[in-house]
């Protein structure tokens, strides 16, 4: 198992190092460049700062900076905000996404699954119905409209809950945030886990437990484990982007974290951040998806001797 | 004759479908007696299979029955869930179908046995574990104590099926009712699975229900018969006088379909069709998950054949032995080895390209009547489509009454052509597969098990369109099939293939009648069912 | 023979038609439909029908509220009548409103300029002023000011735009990259995922490994490059969209093929000696659409969706053309005190994803039944 693990560790190297270049060179491709864009500066103050922060050499040159920089762990320091370097500015704002993130995925998992059992059950009945549509609302409703929608209403109206900021983790500000960003995940895993256990439900393994008359919380917990295995695998990349920040809900909620990293080091053209983040979030799928296919082993001992 | 356990009266089933209502079963009366061995006999589409899953209250959500099941008094229709499940895997218990996909694949065939045993018998865990590791030896598991920690995917076809009997033998059930259980097994599987059924059932004094389309196994084992046909049962009574002596047409034409027919030796100045020596098909195996070595798997490990003008090598064997793979091998669809010729034309180094003219005289048919026609085009266009290929002056009106002809040719009436395969019966498109191979006026026709899907009684139509075929136009077979009846019947040369070698070979007569090797009598042995 | 030939064929009933069936006896997926056509044909056609013009500013009708009733409401006449009178250098000695018009009195220390009247035309709220009497030597004039009725059914925006039209205008938009972002990714996702499954081996492994790749590049990121580096077109923008949902459509298809590939009448048409082409086109891809149709209309409300997003950030379609994405965040920010703008434009987005995914659940229970 961990020469599997090693595996395929060092074969993901391959991609993140593909992933890692194109970033480098799409980003600069962008006009512009990371002191354009306030006030224009004299033409000596921009020679030298081009100077202090490597602009000025050529391109190829730039980039094997990088990746030796990469490899020591040295993102570099932030061409914007530049008092900071790279990795502090990540350190900084990934505990708050990945609180945030995290806490969101369980929700999402354990509402979603409760959901959608139901709903496979009492399919076409009125359960069901109102599961689907309320799983339907979470999916087209952006979390732009909601979270506003939300604040207004347990912020401002009812005062029960803070508008926004991060107020260290304090419980009270996380509640918005997190139930916005799970409100789409809890509903696509209600659809995936209800389609998936009335797929369950109807299958031959199935059968032959109720024709041994076992009873139905024994047959629901039988189909509930087959029916895992797609949103495990579905749960990988999804975990990765909700871990890593959501722009939208960092924004409207006012939260420290990396998420608006993104958008902010692409308009200033804070090629380190841009790279960093780009780095980190490449890390984060890659080490999910190896996640997923361990559980994924694990759950279902037909993958483990056949591809 | 005491009184019967379980009595279905009146029984009448169907299901709610987009299209109306669908009757299954229109009022059947069955009674089984403690003991005994029924057997409910009929062709697909009979209702057999309905009928018992009413009992078991397995029936799908759309399904509706009407009239009275009652075992030992109890009323099965619309029992409360809680009452129907005491009953089920414990006096009544059933198995099924299709052993591969009946068992959950999370889990080890030791909780599996144990949990049903701890349900109904309120067993702890070590006594349950016990008790399964007994059943898996009544079973005659082999290792029994390491099959007790294996999945279910790591048994073969057979062992998973004795898995399933211990199972439903767990509880002591008054009856056992087995839908089908050898119909996806090999046949000498199949003759020891039954073996075992019956065995177990003397033992134990336990009633069997039987639901097969196979008289031979009926006729070995059952003490009492029930005929279905449509939905209704047209007669029952006790086997032996059923056998000797049938009422209704219907069940004398069930006894009489067994294919009957020989073939004659091919002339002796008969050119060579096909030649094959030493052919070779490896498939290497994907490496495990967690890095374990790949594996090569020998499909056709040397084989050699010689197909001369107007024969038909009948090639038999169970799954796994490699037949089909060798078919598909000479009609370039599978990568080989070694060497094949065709008319004196060496196929294995010819291009897509160059292979293509050849095609036209070297056609196949499939087993599967539902998979091997393209659902989303017409069955016209399906049989046509060869001559886009090989007659591509033909212009659209003269394709179309190239396939009238076809139709023609098959039986079937043309008109339907611009039907899809969905609206046909499993005979008529197989019929259609046949067309779509003749219609190109082959010289040699492989035929992959084309009967094995289809009810004993269609098949004898094929056998017959098939051998029509064969005398009209002089065309060569090489019949590939498990079925030994059809193939005796069909095939004047049999090759006998295991884990991909020929284990004997020679004219039908002398294999059928004086088999050399082991494997051969096994077979035979096997198949000879009463 | 002939006679065979000269009988009329009964045709048959293609799977096709079989779920087209199956389809209109789903009453929320035909309601969907009908709903979806609605709305496409009032996206399209409304904006023409409309009183008001898109990008057309009302200076003095910034941020109104929705209202069946025209303006100006009564409330709003006298100060506006205030505003111009300043502007003319005199006083308001009477106003009244009368029938459909004002009617004004002013009056001045000195001459009024009557060239200054058209001030009253200039207005959103008049049409024009006559002056029905002069005394004074011109230093009294009574105005007749015919009222401009304007009816605003969604409000108006920051801007004093009219939202409905506007609502209307970004349903074009957003439907447009919706549909043309779909087929984008449609067209690529179809043909490269049937390739790599049908031609198998090396080059499967090779294709899908830049899948692969291109999965683990933060999509978000590579959309903001490439609206960054290609600026805010319209056109790029739906290309990048479609670039980015490609990928899900070329495993789907792959996925498919593949599995289609072991079918029999796969094997039974290379028996034949069909080429490759030939069998991709008449077997496999007809074979692969159903998933493919299916997935495209859930595939649109996530394009519609990602637009939406990607104007949140204020990435969007550029001013004056607008989009629903557009509109919602605008209305995000104003939901204190300009609710309407949030809910117009939210209830026509959110009703028209539910529509498509009402049709997409429809078409994937008609063309893959399970009670077959």
């Amino acid at each position: 198992m961990l020469i599997y693990i090693l595996r395929r560790l060092t074969s993901a190297l391959p991609t993140l190092f593909v992933v890692v270049t194109l970033s480098f060179f799409l980003i600069r491709l962008a006009p512009g460049g990371p002191f354009d864009l306030e006030q224009p500066l004299e033409a000596k103050v921009m020679e030298n700062l081009n100077r202090i922060y490597k602009l000025d050499r050529p391109l190829t040159e730039q980039y094997w900076l990088y990746l030796s920089h990469l490899a020591t762990g040295d993102f570099g320091p932030s061409f914007y905000a530049r008092d900071f370097t790279v990795a502090e500015l990540l350190a900084r704002g990934l505990p708050v996404s990945i609180t945030i993130g995290g806490l969101a995925l369980l929700l999402a998992l354990a509402i979603g699954i409760v959901l959608g059992t139901v709903a496979a059950f009492r399919q076409n009945q009125p359960a069901d119905y109102s599961v689907m549509v309320f799983a339907t609302f979470g999916i087209t409703i952006p979390t732009f409209v909601v979270a506003p929608v939300l604040q207004i209403v347990f912020g401002l109206m009812l005062a029960w809950l803070p508008v926004g900021g991060w107020n260290n983790g304090h419980v009270r500000n996380l509640i918005l945030p997190v139930i916005t960003l799970a409100l789409p995940q809890v509903a696509v895993v209600a659809r995936m886990i209800r389609a998936s256990m009335i797929e369950a439900l109807r299958s031959n393994h199935i059968r032959t437990l109720r024709s041994q008359g076992l009873p139905r919380s024994t047959i629901a917990i039988h189909a509930l484990r087959g029916a895992m295995l797609p949103v495990v695998s579905y749960m990988g990349p999804a975990a990765a982007a909700l871990l890593t920040g959501s722009v939208v809900i960092e924004t409207i909620f006012g939260l420290p974290g990396v998420g608006r990293y993104f958008v902010e080091g692409a308009l200033n053209r804070d090629y380190t951040l841009v790279m960093g983040t780009v780095v980190m979030v490449a890390v984060f799928v890659l080490v999910f998806n190896l996640i997923v296919d361990i559980l994924y082993a694990l759950l279902d001992p037909r993958v483990r001797y056949d591809t | 004759m005491s009184e019967p356990i379980l009595s279905f009266r009146d029984v009448a089933i169907r299901f709610r479908t987009n299209d109306g209502y669908v009757e299954a079963v229109k009022g059947s009366t069955i009674d089984i007696h403690p003991g005994e061995f029924v057997a409910i006999v009929g062709e697909s589409g009979s209702g057999k299979s309905q009928s018992v899953m009413a009992a078991m209250g397995l029936l799908a959500q759309n399904g509706e029955v009407t009239g009275s099941i009652r075992y030992r008094g109890t009323e099965i229709i619309g029992l409360p869930a809680g009452d129907l499940n005491e009953l089920r895997g414990h006096k009544l218990s059933m198995i099924f179908q299709e052993p591969m996909t009946s068992l959950d694949p999370l889990y080890k065939i030791g909780s599996q046995i144990s949990a049903t045993l701890r349900q109904h018998q309120r067993l702890s865990k070590d006594q349950a574990r016990a008790r399964a590791l007994e059943l898996l030896k009544l079973v005659r598991i082999l290792q029994p104590e390491q099959r007790l920690d294996s999945y279910p995917h790591e048994l073969s076809g057979g062992q998973r099926q004795r898995v399933m009997i211990a199972m439903a033998l767990a509880n002591d059930p008054d009856i056992l009712i087995a839908d089908e259980p050898t119909t996806a097994l090999d046949v000498t599987i199949e003759a020891e699975i039954l073996a075992l059924i019956a065995e177990l059932q003397q033992r134990l004094g336990m009633a069997v229900v039987l639901i097969t389309h196979d008289l031979g196994i009926v006729r070995k084992y059952a003490t009492s018969v029930y005929v279905m046909r449509t939905g209704e049962i047209v007669e029952h009574g006790d086997a032996k006088a059923i056998f000797a002596a049938p009422k209704h047409p219907y069940t004398q034409m069930l006894l009489a379909a067994e294919p009957e027919g020989r073939k004659a030796p091919p002339l002796p100045n008969a050119p060579i069709m096909i030649e094959a020596k030493d052919v070779r098909v490896t498939y290497r195996m994907k490496r495990g998950f967690f890095g374990r070595d790949s594996s090569s798997i020998k499909a056709v490990d040397g084989v050699s054949l010689t197909l001369k003008r107007g024969q038909t090598i009948g090639i038999v064997g169970e799954s796994g032995s490699g037949k089909s793979t060798l078919g598909k091998a000479i009609l370039k669809l599978a990568p080989a080895a070694g060497q094949i010729t065709f008319e004196d034309r060496a196929l294995l180094p010819l291009s897509r390209d160059e292979m293509r003219p050849l095609r036209k005289q070297m056609q196949v048919v499939f087993q599967d009547p539902f998979g091997s026609l393209s659902p989303r085009m017409t069955v016209g266009d399906i049989i046509t489509e060869g001559l886009l290929v090989h007659e591509p002056g033909l212009g659209r009106r003269e394709r179309d009454a190239r396939a009238a002809q076809a139709f023609g040719e098959v039986q079937l009436d043309a008109a339907m052509r611009n039907r899809y395969p969905h609206e046909f019966s499993g005979g008529q498109r197989q019929r259609i597969a046949i067309a779509r191979a003749m219609i190109l006026k082959p010289h040699v026709v492989i035929l992959d098990e084309p009967t094995s899907a289809l009810d004993r009684t269609v098949q004898k139509a094929i056998v017959l369109l098939l051998k029509g075929f064969q005398d009209r136009y002089g065309l060569s077979y090489l019949f590939i099939s498990h079925d030994l009846a059809v193939v005796r019947a069909m095939s004047d040369t049999v090759m006998v293939m295991k884990d991909g070698q020929v284990v004997e070979a020679g004219p039908a007569d002398t294999i059928f009648d004086a088999p050399q090797h082991d494997y051969t009598r096994t077979l035979i042995a096997a198949s000879r069912k009463g | 023979m002939s006679d065979v030939l000269a009988q009329p064929v009964p045709v048959g009933r293609s799977l096709w038609a079989d779920a087209r069936i199956r389809l209109f006896r789903n009453k929320a997926a035909v309601t969907s439909l009908f709903f979806l056509i609605l709305m496409g044909v009032t996206a399209i056609a409304g904006p023409w029908f409309s009183p008001h013009q898109y990008e057309r500013v009302y200076t003095e009708y910034v941020r109104v509220p929705a209202s069946l009733t025209a303006y100006p409401k009564p409330e709003q006449i006298a100060p506006a009548v205030e505003r111009i009178a300043a502007r003319v250098r005199a006083q308001i000695e009477t106003q009244q409103v009368v029938g459909g018009s004002v009617r004004v009195t002013l009056v001045s220390p000195r001459a009024i300029d009557e060239r200054n009247l058209a001030f009253f035309g200039r207005s959103d709220l008049f049409q024009g002023a006559n002056v029905v009497e002069r005394a004074d030597e011109g230093r009294k004039l009574v105005i007749d000011a015919p009222i401009r009725w304007r009816t605003f059914l969604f409000g108006t925006d920051g801007n004093g735009r009219d939202l409905f039209t506007r609502t209307l205008i970004a349903g074009r938009v957003s439907l447009a990259i919706g549909l043309l972002a779909t087929g984008v990714a449609l067209l690529i996702g179809v043909a490269y995922g049937a390739t790599a499954g049908y031609l198998g081996g090396r080059i499967d492994t090779v294709m899908m490994r830049i899948v692969d790749i291109l999965y683990a590049l933060p999509f978000i990121f590579f959309v903001i490059m490439l609206v960054v580096f290609f600026g805010r077109n319209f056109i790029l923008m739906f290309l990048a969209v479609g670039a980015i949902e490609w990928l899900d459509m070329a495993r789907i298809v792959r996925g498919q093929t593949l599995s289609i590939k072991r079918q029999e009448y796969v094997q039974a048409a290379e028996a034949l000696g069909v080429t490759s082409n030939g069998i991709l086109r008449r077997h496999i891809i007809p074979n692969t659409l159903g998933p493919v149709v299916v997935y495209m209309t859930l595939l649109v409300p996530k394009v519609i969706l990602l637009e939406s997003f990607l104007s949140f950030l204020g990435l969007g379609v550029q001013e004056p053309m607008t989009s629903w994405g557009v509109l919602i965040s605008d209305g995000a920010r104003n939901i204190q005190n300009a609710e309407w703008l949030l809910f117009f434009p939210a209830l026509f987005l959110v009703t028209t994803l539910f529509a498509l995914n009402f049709l997409g659940d429809g078409l994937r229970d008609a063309l893959d039944p399970k009670d077959r």
